[in-house]
């Protein structure tokens, strides 16, 4: 649905040129929820205006449903835009307007019918859950709520993407976690395809089905999220997961770890008899175990399980436990404790 | 009692209040005519503008600034030529207007110019990405969300023209200024000197009043 392909960008700046977009190339395909995370500065907000080309890359192609977004002229581009909603992290709302006024706006650029107009403005105050503040004023809004009212400005038009430029960055989690819910919906009953960028791993573990990782203007990681979380390859995507999955043993019981003695890391999908898997390890190898860390995560219906093992006993037992749990439908590796 | 205290006739004090609001209506109109069209222009043609175009931008803000570089008094007479061309004669209140008009346009599309660079550039982008043309990015964007700092502008421009009135009577434009200088200080009548600065005051005081009040009106909705 969405396709960059090696795009690059290089902005000017006074302390010289910025790398904003170093051959970044990836796909969204219709129905995802894709969340592209980084710092700031990592080159996410050239990334996202590239889709409705408020930027153009300097080399590279965009295609939307594979149409070369460079291609189009003023006009076509202009139609082009009204098939894809954006919303900002400051809302960009006309503040002093009404909440209708400024729902309305994207149907009067089409030059709508005033009854089409109220008709399609209630619809979407109801589906965004604020169908009595049409003639509030947007100045007298909360945050939330004005969030809601520029996502459904967004959606006015129908669009068939919507872009999500660190919506909830200025929310606090509760109203985060509402708005979530509100793009998740629109995902599913709407059918739209969505494509975000943030600097919260939150915001990707909760509603994203893919991932990519954006550094220094390249993209060093992507694919599904739940892979990406279960098995992290870069340093920072490491990072990033840490910050919503906890994996890390805790001080106390590491200080308390036979230091010879190795120490696994399972990490199981969906319902994995993990318990099963430990027990079958005491009884068939003459090793004793140990838990020393274990966590149950959730991601988009998909549980994502992590235990941390000891194996105590003779090292040719113990490498046999191992060995057979690496037949084992679990993700296995081998952690190195260091002590001080 | 007028005549008495300040030795002319209240027809000719209410004639010369008349003579001012008509130099100002009519040279604010046409100036704000000219004035929104230059500021547009200013803002639009900026590097990082909708329009972003430095020969337009470089060409418009020159006049701009020519043009506000030559003080009133000098205006007046260098443009006679071009006012008697334009209206017929280069001297009486309607003459006034056309050097009014030069000098209060170049000085409003400044502070339109500032009024719309207010707007957030994240409204503009938001604009762009719903696909509005330039024209209607003017029409529901810039100028809805700039309304009341625009009237403000316009009031802060009718005091400086309202100022720049007082002048005109070097070219017989008359008015409340004109008053002022031919019949007070001149004739050496210092009540009359001070009755206009009175009304020149209360002027003042009631435009800005009513710039302030809708202003605030356009902000709050009340």
């Amino acid at each position: 649905m969405i396709k960059i392909q090696e795009a690059d960008k290089v902005f000017q700046t006074k302390n010289g040129a910025v790398h904003a977009l170093d051959h970044v190339s990836l796909e969204v395909e219709k129905g995802d929820i894709f969340g592209v995370i980084g710092y700031s500065g990592a080159g996410k907000s050239t990334l996202i205006r590239l889709v409705n080309r408020l930027e153009t890359p300097d080399t590279g192609k965009v295609f939307i449903d594979g149409v070369d977004l460079s291609a189009l002229n003023e006009k076509e581009l202009r139609k082009q835009r009204k098939e894809i909603g954006m919303v900002f992290q400051q809302f960009n709302l006309l503040e002093n307007q009404t909440v209708f006024h400024n729902i309305a706006i994207p149907l009067l650029l089409e030059h709508s019918d005033k009854s089409v107009i109220n008709k399609r403005v209630q619809e979407l105050l109801s589906f965004v859950e604020l169908e009595n503040k049409s003639d509030v004023y947007v100045s007298q809004l909360s945050g939330g709520q004005k969030q809601r009212i520029g996502i459904a400005r967004a959606l006015a038009t129908n669009p068939k993407i919507l872009l999500c430029d660190e919506a909830t960055s200025a929310l606090d989690p509760k109203t985060t976690e509402s708005i979530l819910q509100l793009l998740q919906k629109i995902n599913k009953e709407l059918g739209i395809t969505i494509l975000l960028i943030t600097h919260e791993m939150n915001v990707i573990k909760k509603i994203c089905n893919k991932v990519a990782v954006m550094k220094e203007g390249k993209v060093i990681e992507q694919g599904e999220t739940i892979k990406v979380f279960s098995k992290p390859q870069e340093a920072m995507t490491k990072d990033f997961v840490r910050t919503v999955i906890n994996s890390e043993i805790p001080e106390t019981i590491v200080e308390q770890i036979h230091p010879d003695a190795p120490v696994v890391k399972l990490t199981f999908f969906g319902e994995n008899a993990t318990q099963a898997l430990v027990s079958k390890i005491n009884k068939e190898f003459d090793v004793n175990t140990t838990i020393l860390f274990a966590s149950v995560n959730e991601l988009q219906g998909t549980i994502l399980g992590i235990i941390i093992l000891q194996l105590q006993g003779e090292k040719a037992e113990t490498d046999r436990a191992y060995s057979f749990l690496q037949t084992q439908d679990v993700e296995v590796e081998r952690i190195v404790i260091a002590h001080d | 009692m007028i005549e008495t205290i300040l030795d002319i006739s209240a027809e000719k004090l209410i004639e010369s209040g008349i003579q001012t609001i008509y130099m100002l209506g009519w040279s604010l109109f046409f100036g704000t005519l000219l004035g929104i069209p230059l500021g547009l222009t200013l803002v639009l043609t900026r590097k990082g503008g909708i329009k972003s175009n430095q020969v337009i931008y470089f060409i418009t803000n020159g006049i701009v600034n020519l043009v506000r570089s030559v003080p009133f008094i000098i205006l007046l007479v260098f443009i006679a030529p071009f006012t008697k061309f334009l209206v017929g004669t280069r001297i009486g209140t309607k003459a006034a207007i056309v050097p009014l008009v030069f000098y209060i346009a170049p000085y409003l599309a400044r502070l339109i110019e500032s009024s719309l660079l207010e707007v957030k550039p994240g409204i503009i982008e938001a604009a762009k990405a719903m696909g509005a043309s330039t024209f209607e990015i003017i029409r529901y964007f810039l100028i809805p969300e700039a309304k009341a700092s625009l009237v403000l502008a316009l009031t802060t421009g009718s005091i400086g023209l309202l100022g720049a009135t007082a002048m005109a009577g070097t070219i017989g434009g008359g008015g409340i200024g004109d008053l002022a200088l031919t019949y007070g200080y001149q004739k050496f009548n210092n009540a009359l000197m001070l009755a206009t600065v009175i009304i020149l005051i209360l002027f003042v005081q009631l435009i800005q009043g009513i710039g302030n009040a809708i202003a605030k009106k356009l902000r709050t909705h009340q």
